[in-house]
């Protein structure tokens, strides 16, 4: 400690991976600290991470990045293969493609953020809850999460779109009602694991009410493996709106949502693949990134889980 | 007595589940915005024969009561009539069943015989570049939209190729040839005595299969692995080595023994997996199956199928929960 | 006794300057830091405290330090065979044959879903051509060599389904079926009941006598390894700090072995507080 007269110059980095830190903050930024050099040394989730920020990017800027109005059409110019005018082609209408995709990548965000911000939500109250009170609580709310587990979930959601009308919201709605229970489950087994621990007693001896505790000091502790969780879903939710998509129920055209363009290119597969194609390299890039980023983050945060 | 009891709680969650999966078709059956009365009478009925219809649909009974209604036709097989096929939704489902069996069945069986060597294997060599690359495979395979492979493996395989037949189960000209005794239509080429149809079938069966297969590759390899790798730690391994057993027969005798049991379960429930995924497989590659019987009756708004479909698809689910679990029971040593 | 012991007065075993060592992240960590002995056909004790090497040094002799382990020696010798240069497929021959070892707890160290029966007959079937119903009629007679009452009907039995002291023995005959020279106990006992531990040691003693296998018992047991084995070899810190006789193991000359010593409790004294071992740095370097 004495060695260190000025703490600029020695540097963040000791500031950072010292085994002393003085404030519960210093002890935070370090143990973020650490997070990050591991996770920087795997390539792949670094790689994964930036196609997640080049996703957010491209969406927050879609209108100045897109070369074409998403919607313009263009009858003279139909499934026109790629060029320098039209860098991924043209579609059915003469639209481009590449200006679609861009715009495409403000839904695919959307559905993304929206389901990440629901799903898991309920997911973590209904489990850091039933881990709490534990008894015919815990019973019954995990009674009731076995039960859904054991559902197909895909077939679910079509028939809740069905039922709820074709529609980005009804999607987004559909997929959030359906992937729940896992988040549940996992949000009781690390409430189970601290339930017992002494600052959660010392909390409840000081008077903390249970709301206090689920709230300070349980949930946080679930937060890592369900961002973990939520990250390496979120590739499977991206593949499950487009699957609704394609089959007419998600986005509904105009929109420029990449699973109803395969569709719309489908027809035209044999002769013009480029309609079809492109949409599907999107998804699979941004599927990718967040199956990467989820790998890694995995890795860093929840090592357990090897 | 345990095993009595251990039987007893099993039945009793069986029974919950379904009970539940009942729930959710019925409610989902309700928020519908179409008039059921309507749709049964058309457009210009008069207000007695509505009334008259709405006490026959039991839509003016408590939600409850038409909740228990709804669970007892099911329990009597009566899932209503497809608006699309006019015939009951059973018989409908019943006939286009067996071409989703066959479709999950061999893409199960391609899922594991390549994801449970490929998991070994990374397991073996972990850390090492083959575990990585696996890993990596993977990923790529979970990150890859299924419908869209289809058609790519389609534009390739069938259209530029020509390795592969196109989209249905048989040749245009075979169709309706060999009569469906069990509706596998390879198995009942074989049956009838029709080797060409067969080969003919197993030709359209292997891009679809080899596609939806591809999908539980990845899972099953992860799973695998995971489980190799805790029981590569055991100190029974060591006594093996010890023994002077060759790595190959560790790995392969002993370890892999120990995660069989676990492995069936998993490849289960990829199985049920599957079964769910056939309906974007089915669609792409005009698999007559549940899944297109389920997403036509979705285009249609033929609500009675959906329900009904899904139905099926999510009894199947259970029973294979339910049999993954009885097979742990039965065939691990320390579980009996 | 058979052809093999004519090589009796070379000795069976020679460890030179033996070192284990692991990567971490500040660089290497020796768990073994320089041990050498040879070993005839007798019972020579290893005796150490958790961490001190001794486990590391056994199956360093046959080549199982797990990954990424790096075993080094300036000689690491079987017969006069040299086991740091000889191929997996070398290795594989003489481990189980010519070398074996006991573990410490059968819970682990028995395969959980195979039947015993199959787990004896297997080892014994790795090292030669004989059939199923040999190798099965072999491992009964093993069965009934360390003295179980009913082999028939513990040879299928599950692992889980037989007690600890019985798993021990199965794990001794599953070792001795193939006739080795050496044997290596890592702890045999340590996991027992002390009622069965002494069943144990004394099937084990006797199978070696009269097998004239070579022994090497590890143990953190002092008081057991004195008056089981012939030699004694005291472990610290990956060191070998005391070699003497066992019968001469009360004018150890180590401040560590006579530490241990007097920490003993004896059943002739009062008893008081037992003395604490204190530890010198120096004794690292030693």
């Amino acid at each position: 400690m004495t060695a260190r007269t000025d703490p600029r110059s020695a540097g963040w980095r000791d500031w950072l991976t010292t085994d002393t830190p003085q404030s519960r903050a210093q002890a935070r930024l370090g143990r973020a600290w650490a997070g990050w050099t591991a996770f920087r040394r795997n390539r792949l989730a670094v790689a994964g991470l930036l196609i997640v920020l080049a996703l957010v990017i491209v969406a927050a800027l879609a209108p100045v990045l897109a070369p074409y109005h998403p919607y313009a059409q263009d009858l003279n110019n139909r499934l026109l293969p790629p060029s320098a005018a039209h860098w991924l082609g043209t579609d059915a209408f003469g639209r481009d493609i590449l200006s679609r995709l861009i715009h495409g990548a403000r839904l695919t965000l959307m559905i993304v953020a929206l389901v990440a911000a629901t799903a898991p939500l309920a997911g973590l109250v209904i489990g850091t809850v039933a881990g709490y009170f534990g008894g015919w609580v815990d019973t019954v709310l995990m009674r009731i999460t076995d039960i859904a587990l054991a559902f197909p979930k895909l077939i679910l959601a079509l028939a809740f779109v069905a039922a709820l009308g074709p529609g980005i919201e009804n999607a987004v709605i559909a997929i959030a009602i359906t992937s729940w229970p896992p988040y549940a489950r996992i949000a009781r087994a690390e409430t189970l694991t601290v339930r017992r621990a002494d600052f959660i007693s010392a909390a409840r001896l000081q008077g903390a009410s249970s709301l206090r505790i689920i709230l300070g000091h349980i949930m946080p502790l679930c937060v890592a493996s369900l961002i973990v969780r939520t990250t390496l879903d979120m590739a499977g939710v991206i593949l499950t709106a487009a699957g609704l998509g394609f089959l007419g129920l998600g986005a509904q055209p105009p929109l420029p949502e990449w699973g109803a363009m395969i569709a719309s290119g489908r027809q035209y597969v044999l002769e013009q693949w480029w309609v079809a194609a492109m949409p599907g390299f999107a998804i699979f890039i941004v599927s990718l990134g967040f199956n990467l980023l989820g790998d890694g983050l995995r890795d860093v945060l929840d090592p357990k889980g090897d | 007595m345990p095993t009595l009891k251990r039987g007893l709680t099993l039945l009793v969650t069986v029974a919950a589940t379904l009970l539940g999966l009942l729930l959710v078709t019925f409610l989902i059956g309700r928020v519908v915005p179409i008039d059921p009365v309507l749709s049964a009478l058309g457009d210009r009925a008069n207000a007695e024969s509505y009334a008259q219809m709405r006490t026959q649909l039991g839509l003016d009974l408590p939600l409850w009561q038409q909740f228990l209604r709804y669970v007892g036709d099911v329990a009597q097989g009566d899932l209503g009539t497809s608006v699309l096929t006019s015939r009951p939704v059973l018989e409908d489902v019943l006939r286009v069943f067996p071409a989703t069996l066959e479709l999950a069945t061999v893409a199960v069986v391609i899922g594991a015989v390549l994801g449970v060597p490929a998991g070994v294997f990374a397991a073996v060599n972990r850390g090492r570049w083959p575990d990585h690359a696996i890993r990596l495979l993977g990923l790529i395979g979970h990150s890859l939209p299924i419908f869209w492979l289809g058609l790519m493996a389609l534009l390739l395989f069938y259209a530029k190729l020509d390795w592969v037949p196109g989209p249905g189960r048989v040749d245009v000209f075979y169709e309706g040839m060999v009569d469906a005794v069990t509706g596998i239509v390879t198995v009942d080429a074989l049956l009838a005595g029709e080797t060409d149809i067969f080969w003919n079938a197993v030709q359209h069966l292997v891009l679809p299969s080899a596609i939806l297969g591809l999908y539980s590759v990845a899972y099953i390899a992860r799973m695998t692995r995971g489980f190799m790798l805790d029981q590569l730690r055991q100190e029974y391994i060591t006594t093996a080595r010890v023994k002077g057993m060759s790595e190959t027969r560790v790995v392969w005798g002993h370890a892999l023994r120990n995660i069989a049991v676990p492995l069936i379960t998993v490849i289960a429930l990829s199985y049920a997996g599957l079964l769910e995924g056939s309906v974007l497989t089915e669609t792409v590659f005009a698999w007559p199956g549940l899944g297109l019987y389920i997403t036509n009756s979705l285009l249609s708004a033929d609500m009675n199928a959906v329900l009904g479909g899904t139905l099926v698809v999510g009894a199947v689910f259970i029973a294979l929960n339910l049999l993954s679990d009885l097979l742990y029971r039965l065939l691990d040593p320390r579980a009996r | 006794m058979t052809d093999r012991k004519t090589t009796d007065n070379a000795p069976l075993l020679e460890v030179s300057n033996l070192r284990v060592a692991f990567p971490t992240r500040t660089g290497m960590a020796e768990a073994v830091r320089g041990v050498s002995f040879t070993l005839g056909r007798e019972k020579l004790g290893i005796v150490g405290e958790s961490g001190s090497g001794k486990s590391m040094t056994g199956r360093s002799i046959l080549r199982l330090v797990p990954p990424p382990g790096r075993v080094t020696a300036d000689r690491l010798a079987f017969n006069g065979e040299d086991l740091l240069t000889a191929s997996a497929k070398r290795m594989r021959d003489i481990r189980g044959r010519r070398i074996a070892m006991v573990m410490q707890d059968p819970k682990y160290s028995l395969n959980p879903v195979m039947t015993v029966g199959r787990q004896i007959a297997e080892a014994y079937r790795v090292h030669s051509k004989a059939g199923a119903a040999e190798a099965k009629r072999r491992a009964l007679e093993m069965l009934a060599a360390v003295r179980i009452r009913d082999p028939e009907r513990v040879y299928d039995r599950y692992p889980h389904e037989v007690s600890g002291g019985m798993g021990q023995r199965i794990m001794i005959a599953m070792m001795l079926i193939p006739d080795p020279d050496l044997l290596i106990a890592d702890e045999p006992t340590s996991a027992l009941d002390v009622t069965v531990q002494m069943q144990v040691l004394a099937i084990l003693d006797d199978l070696c006598s009269q097998r004239g296998m070579g022994m090497i018992f590890v143990s953190h047991d002092l008081n057991l390894v004195a008056s089981f084995c012939d030699r004694i070899l005291i472990m610290y810190a990956g060191r070998v700090v005391e070699s003497c006789r066992a019968s001469d193991l009360h004018a150890a000359q180590h401040p560590y072995t006579r530490g241990l010593l007097a920490s003993l409790p004896k059943i002739d004294e009062p008893p008081g507080d037992l003395p604490v071992l204190s530890r010198d740095p120096a004794w690292l370097e030693a």
